[in-house]
């Protein structure tokens, strides 16, 4: 087990630049998932820690060494595919096995050893088939114990459940996780799912063209994001924007939304000392926002029943929001109501440079 | 049944008996006794079916030392043409280099360029290098002839492999080198063999420069023209020899449509 520590990477592919800079320390054990859209770096950045990639500028430490330039075969890693990556060619033991041949273990050892790593993910069936003759969850499971029985110092994940139906993959995730608390090996993980993100990672990086743009506990980031971006692109629905302007009342300030006005919570009195009469972007999750009492006036357009919630989307002036209330509520498409979006809720963002205001 | 189905059925038709039609009257008539042969009307089924007109053309001297010939000059164009071609086109299959398309486009374009035109050059050059009338000689001319394809055949062999298998055994432990040979190189032997084969029927069936370039030395199909065009080889001589051109030829493509089809950008399962 190690720890990684990603300094300065950068990487460009011709004029392309994939990845503008990136640093990043997960710790010893830690499961660390890189969240970001597709073409945002952050394949190429777990390539640049296989060593699959290599870096214009940066380094790539793994357990206090610096293996920039090392070769992917001696960095101790292991690496699980999207595509599985599986040797069509061979049995699911010798598939399993090929990285401890490739290490000169001993016979009678990697013997020990695949069964010892097909228990764990109950493949103890499946030794004697081709990959062909596997589902894809059990191919899943395959290359995953594929990349955990050479015990490598880190585990690699690029996008390994993108390829697994719905159900598999909450299963899946399910499983990565216990995985995780067993083997306790330090994990970098890739995805775009941020259901997956939030539910697998210690801690997650967002990353956007290149860059890491928040890094934190996945409570944190789905509850203070960064930037509207992180807020956007976390959470299902994402969160709601409103652009508001700042209004003093004395000591107290307000925001101003159409003709409705809505408290501030005091951790952004300060930041908003220096903006009077300026716009700011309000944000808000679907679920603080309440229905039923409150300044602003809207009229529900979509209604949908997600179970044990309801999503409704409602239109204000000049906005449209999501709201989820329970499923109990009474509301049909084209009623009126009236919405609050409560102080707790609120976080406060520059509309120029969509990050959030600092909290005082 | 649509009209348009119809139309395809004709046309299929059409092709099929345009090419199975000669090979058949071939085939036939190299199981016809020679006294059938040249008897008018011919029975269009032999009667009776005899294996004397093949027998009397192999025992033809010269013949068979042809086909031995034939057969060195195939295997040495397919150790050349496969130690040229695999490594170009592995590395047009994998890596991005620039110019890569042009290299592609080249390959082709050195096929428009007429063979005729190369003929006396080639057989003074041949002469002056002490290659002329050596099966080595035809060989290096077929590999010349065939390598623009094997190379085309190759990369598209060797981009059925999913690069990720290596990277995924480059993970695992293998550098480059292993990560090929035990990885990527199984998995395209198959599509390498349908190359090699191939690269046989070229040479096989090659009778320009193998006529051109040898005396004493001739492959099966130089002999035949030869014997056809200076000696005037009688008719049964020239329906066993044709058989024994085409025999090959229709054997090994049908035992490999499936590749050739997958080559040509069509994936049959």
């Amino acid at each position: 087990m190690a720890e990684i520590r990603l300094e300065g990477l950068q990487k460009r592919f011709g004029r392309v630049v994939a990845v503008r800079e990136v640093s990043l320390e997960v710790r010893d054990g830690e499961f660390v998932v890189l969240l970001g859209p597709s073409g945002c770096g952050k394949t190429t950045v777990l390539r640049m820690v296989a060593g699959l990639a290599v870096p214009d500028r940066g380094q790539v430490w793994i357990g206090g060494r610096d293996v920039t330039r090392l070769p992917p075969g001696r960095r101790d890693i292991g690496m699980v595919f999207q595509s599985y990556a599986l040797f069509p060619h061979m049995r699911v033991f010798d598939n399993v096995a090929f990285g401890l041949r490739m290490r000169g273990v001993p016979q009678a050892e990697q013997v020990r050893r695949v069964r010892e790593v097909s228990e764990l993910l109950q493949i103890e069936d499946l030794l004697d088939r081709y990959p062909a003759q596997l589902s894809g969850g059990q191919r899943q499971r395959v290359a995953v114990a594929r990349a955990l029985v050479i015990r490598p110092q880190v585990l690699l994940m690029d996008e390994p459940l993108s390829n697994l139906d719905a159900l598999l993959r909450m299963q899946f995730r399910a499983e990565l996780k216990r995985l995780h608390r067993e083997v306790g090996s330090t994990t970098l993980y890739v995805t775009h799912d941020q259901v997956e993100a939030m539910s697998l990672g210690d801690r997650v990086a967002v990353m956007r063209e290149g860059e890491v743009v928040q890094f934190d506990a996945p409570a944190a980031i789905y509850d203070r994001p960064a930037t509207r971006f992180v807020g956007a692109f976390l959470g299902n629905p994402p969160m709601n924007f409103l652009s508001a302007v700042v209004r003093w009342d004395g000591d107290e300030p307000w925001l101003q939304v159409a003709e409705a006005r809505f408290p501030v919570p005091r951790e952004y009195f300060q930041a908003l000392r220096e903006r009077p009469g300026e716009e700011v972007l309000m944000g808000i999750r679907p679920e603080h926002v309440v229905l039923g009492t409150g300044p602003l006036q809207g009229e529900v357009v979509v209604v949908e029943v997600l179970g044990p919630q309801k999503l409704l989307t409602v239109r204000t002036v000049g906005h449209v929001l999501k709201v989820t209330v329970g499923s109990q509520t009474p509301v049909q498409p084209g009623d009126r109501v009236q919405l609050d979006l409560p102080r707790p809720g609120l976080r406060l963002m520059d509309p120029r440079t969509e990050q959030a205001l600092p909290r005082g | 049944m649509s009209l348009r189905r119809l139309a395809v059925y004709a046309a299929a038709l059409t092709l099929s008996a345009w090419v199975l039609a000669p090979i058949g009257l071939i085939g036939l008539a190299a199981v016809t006794s020679r006294e059938q042969l040249y008897r008018w009307p011919r029975p269009l089924w032999p009667q009776p079916i005899t294996l004397d007109t093949l027998a009397f053309f192999l025992r033809q001297e010269g013949v068979l030392r042809a086909l031995g010939n034939s057969l060195v000059v195939a295997g040495l164009t397919i150790l050349l043409a496969t130690a040229l071609s695999a490594p170009a086109g592995y590395a047009l299959a994998r890596y991005p280099f620039r110019g890569r398309e042009a290299v592609q486009l080249g390959l082709l374009t050195t096929k428009m360029f007429p063979a005729t035109a190369l003929a006396v050059p080639l057989a003074v050059a041949f002469l002056r290098w002490g290659l002329y009338d050596t099966l080595v000689g035809v060989a290096l001319v077929h590999t010349a002839l065939s390598v623009p394809f094997v190379v085309l055949i190759v990369a598209s062999v060797f981009r059925g492999v999913s690069p990720e298998l290596e990277e995924a055994a480059m993970s695992l432990g293998c550098n480059r080198l292993q990560a090929f040979w035990k990885v990527t190189l199984p998995m395209a032997l198959p599509g390498l063999a349908a190359a090699a084969i191939f690269t046989f029927i070229l040479s096989w069936n090659e009778v320009f420069a193998a006529t051109l370039l040898t005396v004493n030395h001739r492959t099966l199909p130089a002999l035949l023209v030869h014997s056809v065009v200076a000696e005037g080889a009688p008719l049964h001589y020239r329906y066993a020899g044709g058989f024994f051109l085409v025999l090959p030829a229709l054997v090994i493509i049908f035992l490999i449509r499936r590749y050739l089809l997958t080559l040509w950008g069509v994936t049959v399962r």
